[in-house]
């Protein structure tokens, strides 16, 4: 299944029509997830009234944090065991936008959480702490990357960082459970189903899945720009060796 | 398979240790120097130092860690013994683990068994509870001292690659960090954070080897 998506000339083609069917998608969902979100739901006076609606901003910043290092464990490790170079393309595109991501998440997150906590960081919040370690070990991927002389040093080494670094999603998600936290347990997946009322659960997942398109555009966008700039390097080179 | 390769690079990391200046009496010296300028920076109030004293250990013990890591595998990288390493017939995973635990032995605890003195001067009550505390620093030391190895591994044909290590160490060492901190309190929830932190460094020992196995083949390309 991988070799089929590994073909570029594959993934160009595919990537044409999904990029921008990705982003009209994503737009449209934000655009009434927001508007829902923002203008629309009732405030909940229980969360700290109108800041409450930070959370359709945090929450899918959040997932999308996990979610983006996850696929970029996932990239690495498809491309260290099957060498194929799309997998590399795509995790080397992940890993800024991963890193975007990921500050939109703590920012969001000091802001809904200086009104309704009383402070704008909680050092003793494991699932804080845990998001700020993501976004150091985006940081840490892309010197990494950034430091080794050629492409092929920077995939693997790259990739051996980002599969040891995975250990730290799962541990953002147990240690909700190992620590006492300021942040409310799971409330949308559970085994009973979402706890959270309707009125809010549509316009977060309205939020969510419209921000997870607009990373999987982004994304495509960064890896046509690696794919062509990779295959004008080498053209270039044909050309100085008088190919 | 023969284990003697893992033998001679656990007695070259020794010897490279204690040869040359002052060897194993420079990591105590960084690690004693960083705890002593925190009164300094925040001030002598014995209660205040007391409350932070085990922290800033923590904190001690991982600078340190990442300052004595740079060189490990770069020199092996550079004098070309890191490819008769790899030709030897022993796992790569064992040679690195073999150096390693053979850095860790001299540079790390070391910093563990001074650790009792430090507290005390951090106004802490002598009791046996600094032995107690001084084990648990030499356990998470050991998990530091395997993932900062995982970083000198990946940075090993980097030049300056020290402060490259301490961006990918240091997100590696947050769980063994925190459940080593928890374990030094006596909050609600913290009876188990001994067994975690021990289980913190018996997984950076299980992983850790076999990512600086894939860096250092990666390294003698």
């Amino acid at each position: 299944m991988f070799s089929w998506f590994a073909n570029p000339h594959r993934f160009l083609s595919l990537s044409n029509w999904l990029a921008p069917a990705c982003y009209a998608g994503g737009l449209i969902l934000m655009i009434w997830g927001m508007w829902q979100g923002l203008w629309v739901v009732p405030k909940d006076d229980y969360q700290g009234g109108d800041i409450m609606r930070v959370m359709f901003m945090h929450v899918p910043t959040a997932w999308l944090a996990m979610a983006s290092y996850s696929a970029l464990a996932v990239m690495s490790f498809i491309w260290f065991i099957w060498r194929h170079e799309v997998a590399d393309v795509a995790a080397k595109a992940i890993a800024p936008l991963g890193a975007v991501w990921t500050a939109i998440c703590l920012a969001t997150g000091s802001i809904w959480g200086k009104p309704t906590w009383g402070t704008w960081w909680q050092w003793d919040d494991a699932r804080m702490m845990s998001v700020l370690f993501m976004f150091f070990l985006f940081l840490g991927y892309m010197a990494l990357r950034a430091a080794m002389d050629t492409r092929q040093k920077a995939a693997r080494a790259g990739a051996i960082l980002a599969m040891v670094g995975a250990i730290n999603v799962p541990l953002i998600h147990y240690s909700v459970e190992m620590f006492t936290s300021l942040h409310q347990t799971a409330s949308v997946i559970t085994s009973s189903g979402p706890k959270m009322s309707a009125v809010y659960l549509w316009p977060l997942l309205s939020c969510a899945l419209g921000q997870s398109l607009l990373f999987a555009g982004l994304v495509q966008t960064q890896m046509r720009t690696e794919i062509r700039d990779r295959r004008t390097a080498k053209l270039r080179a044909q050309l100085m060796a008088g190919g | 398979m023969s284990a003697q390769p893992i033998f001679a690079a656990f007695r070259q990391a020794l010897a490279e240790a204690w040869a040359g200046g002052a060897g194993a009496l420079l990591p105590l010296g960084f690690f004693a120097g960083t705890a002593v300028l925190v009164p300094l920076g925040i001030g002598t109030d014995p209660a205040t130092l007391r409350a932070v004293g085990p922290g800033i250990l923590w904190v001690a013990l991982a600078l340190s860690s990442l300052v004595t890591l740079e060189r490990i595998f770069q020199a092996d990288t550079e004098d070309g013994a890191l490819d008769l390493w790899l030709q030897t017939e022993a796992p790569p995973s064992a040679i690195a683990a073999a150096k390693t635990l053979a850095h860790f032995l001299t540079a790390g605890l070391p910093l563990a068994l001074l650790s009792p003195l430090l507290a005390l001067m951090f106004q802490a009550q002598a009791s046996t509870g600094l032995l107690v505390n001084a084990a648990y620093y030499a356990v998470g030391g050991l998990a530091f001292y395997f993932w900062g190895g995982v970083g000198a591994a990946l940075s090993a044909t980097v030049r300056r690659g020290g402060l490259l290590i301490s961006l990918i160490a240091l997100p590696l060492y947050v769980p063994t960090a925190i459940f080593g901190a928890m374990a030094m309190t006596d909050a609600p929830g913290s009876q188990n954070a001994p067994l975690l932190l021990a289980a913190s460094a018996l997984f950076a020992l299980a992983v850790a080897p076999f990512a600086m196995a894939a860096a250092l083949r990666l390294a003698a390309d």
